[in-house]
């Protein structure tokens, strides 16, 4: 208990202190995740809304696929991705394993199922509420997927964090394709399962003190947004 | 060709207002053995029947009578199985001066200035303007206190009243409504009533399905019975309250259960 108690008051120290190791793992945490979202967002929203209104021979199957790649364990599609980009693979020029960009590579991988099918079923349920209306006032095609994805802005902006939250946390697949290099692929949960085997456990202290900080803020934004979506004021 | 181009380009310059003076009218409106299945299965049909320039219609008729699907089959919300439905437009066109108001009024998550623009915003009204003539109308319907209130709060009357404004901001020249006033008490169904009667007198034609009887006869310049599927009995209204002549109608309309 007091090993604990001295670990997490070093952890603080190290944090209010700015220890420049501990904010460069942050930093490079952010880095990656950050962009996996944007990437991942910028493919998974409008994927999503566009199964949700459009009817098309693979619909279904499509979904199913969508809904078992979010099921993939993170260790099989770094596993993947390494094969991608290892020198003897198909991407292996290219020399991006063990960079930040090849994290960033599994991370999208692994959150844009989450995003597009999140949003998918936000804009499917807004869909069947509006259709009437939208077809009964002449709407275009293109002003129906504007309105649904307008009105339905916080079901994806939750899509959309609770992606980042996956990928902040995620630690299989980007162990394997960057490696946790010091000062270069090293992130909040690599670090931590590293710090914990050399015994430096103020530092995985203080490392697991702002992932739970950073995870806790997302749930609790996702939280409101969904909450304020049931009792309208939003 | 060259007369229905002239008529889209004045339809446009007058921001399709009800009763736009000159362009071609929408109406009359005719059904020739129009029929509406699901799976198959008859839902309504064959119904004949035409809608004339003007008046208020009432569909009446027991619960599962077919006046949901009728109107909505007329409005091009449901499939045309079988016969044909002719407006004195193409389609595309009659499609764009049509409006309709839902059993349970739909509400989109937006404010209730928003909500009444959005049909304005469709045809590309600049948002100013839209907004301003949205906030006109919430006040003539009575909701000038809510604007900025999301839709989905309002109660059960108010989101109605905000169905309705929706529905006429646009000056349709036909306007349905599928018991708008089902679930609302007398004041909310007095205050409806008397937006509809000033649609009605702009020059709006008016084809309503109601439950109520007292409704119906303040309300009704013609009247169609709906039993089965199909119009059992139609006529205007006055000849149709006094002496119904049809058995099933009269039972109804003494309020005994009709099958
Ligand atoms: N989508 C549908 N699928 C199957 N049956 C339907 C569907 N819509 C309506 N019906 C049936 O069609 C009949 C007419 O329904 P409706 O038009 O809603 O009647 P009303 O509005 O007069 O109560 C009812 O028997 C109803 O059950
Ligand atoms: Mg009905």
């Amino acid at each position: 208990m007091d090993s604990i108690l001295q670990g997490l008051g070093q952890a603080f120290w190290l944090i209010i202190t700015f220890d420049p190791d501990l904010y460069e793992i942050i930093a490079m945490s952010l880095r990656v995740s950050l962009s996996a979202v944007l990437v991942a967002s910028a493919i998974g929203l409008p994927l999503g809304a566009w199964l949700a209104v459009n009817r098309f021979r693979w619909r279904r199957t499509t979904i199913a696929v969508l809904n078992a790649l979010m099921g993939l364990p993170p260790v099989v599609v770094g596993l993947f991705v390494y094969l991608l980009l290892s020198r003897s693979g198909p991407f292996g020029v290219l020399g991006l394993l063990f960079t930040p960009s090849a994290m960033i590579i599994a991370q999208v991988i692994i959150i844009t199922p989450l995003i597009a099918s999140i949003s998918h079923q936000a804009i499917r349920d807004l869909w069947a509420e509006y259709h009437d209306l939208l077809i009964s006032m002449n709407a275009t095609r293109g002003q129906r997927i504007r309105a649904l994805l307008w009105d339905g802005r916080r079901a994806l902006l939750t899509a959309t964090l609770a992606g980042f939250g996956r990928a902040i946390g995620e630690v299989g697949a980007i162990m394997i394709v960057g490696g946790s290099i010091e000062h270069s692929t090293r992130v909040l949960t690599t670090a931590i399962a590293l710090e914990t085997s050399k015994g430096n456990l103020e530092f995985a202290l203080g490392l697991g003190v702002v992932l739970i900080a950073l995870a806790v803020a997302v749930n609790m934004t996702i939280h409101g947004l969904s909450g304020t979506e049931r009792a309208p004021a939003w | 060709m060259s007369t229905l181009a002239g008529t889209l380009a004045t339809g446009a310059a007058q921001g399709c207002e009800a009763g736009a003076g000159t362009r071609q009218p929408l109406l009359p409106l005719v059904l020739e053995r129009a029929e509406a299945r699901a799976r198959g299965k008859l839902l309504i049909g064959p119904v004949d029947l035409t809608l004339g320039r003007s008046g208020f219609t009432i569909v009446m008729g027991p619960n599962g009578s077919g006046k949901t699907t009728l109107l909505r089959l007329m409005h091009g919300l449901q499939r045309l199985s079988a016969g044909t439905i002719r407006w004195n437009l193409p389609e595309p066109i009659a499609r764009k001066r049509q409006a309709y108001v839902f059993q349970a009024p739909i509400m989109m998550r937006r404010s209730v200035l928003d909500s009444i623009a959005y049909p304005l915003l469709l045809r590309g009204t600049p948002r100013s303007e839209a907004r301003a003539r949205a906030a006109d109308w919430a006040v003539r319907v009575g909701l000038g206190a809510a604007l900025h209130r999301p839709a989905p709060v309002l109660s059960g009357g108010e989101k109605q009243k905000l169905a309705l404004a929706r529905a006429l901001i646009g000056g349709p020249e036909i306007l349905f409504l599928d018991e708008p006033c089902a679930n609302l008490d007398g004041r909310a169904t007095r205050e409806i009533e008397t937006i509809l009667l000033d649609a009605r007198a702009g020059g709006t034609r008016i084809v309503m399905a109601t439950h109520d009887m007292g409704q119906a006869r303040r309300l009704a310049s013609e009247v169609l019975f709906l039993y089965g599927g199909r119009v059992h009995e139609s006529g205007a209204a006055k000849g149709f309250f006094a002496a119904p002549e049809t058995p099933e109608a009269r039972a109804f309309m003494n309020g005994e259960i009709v099958e």
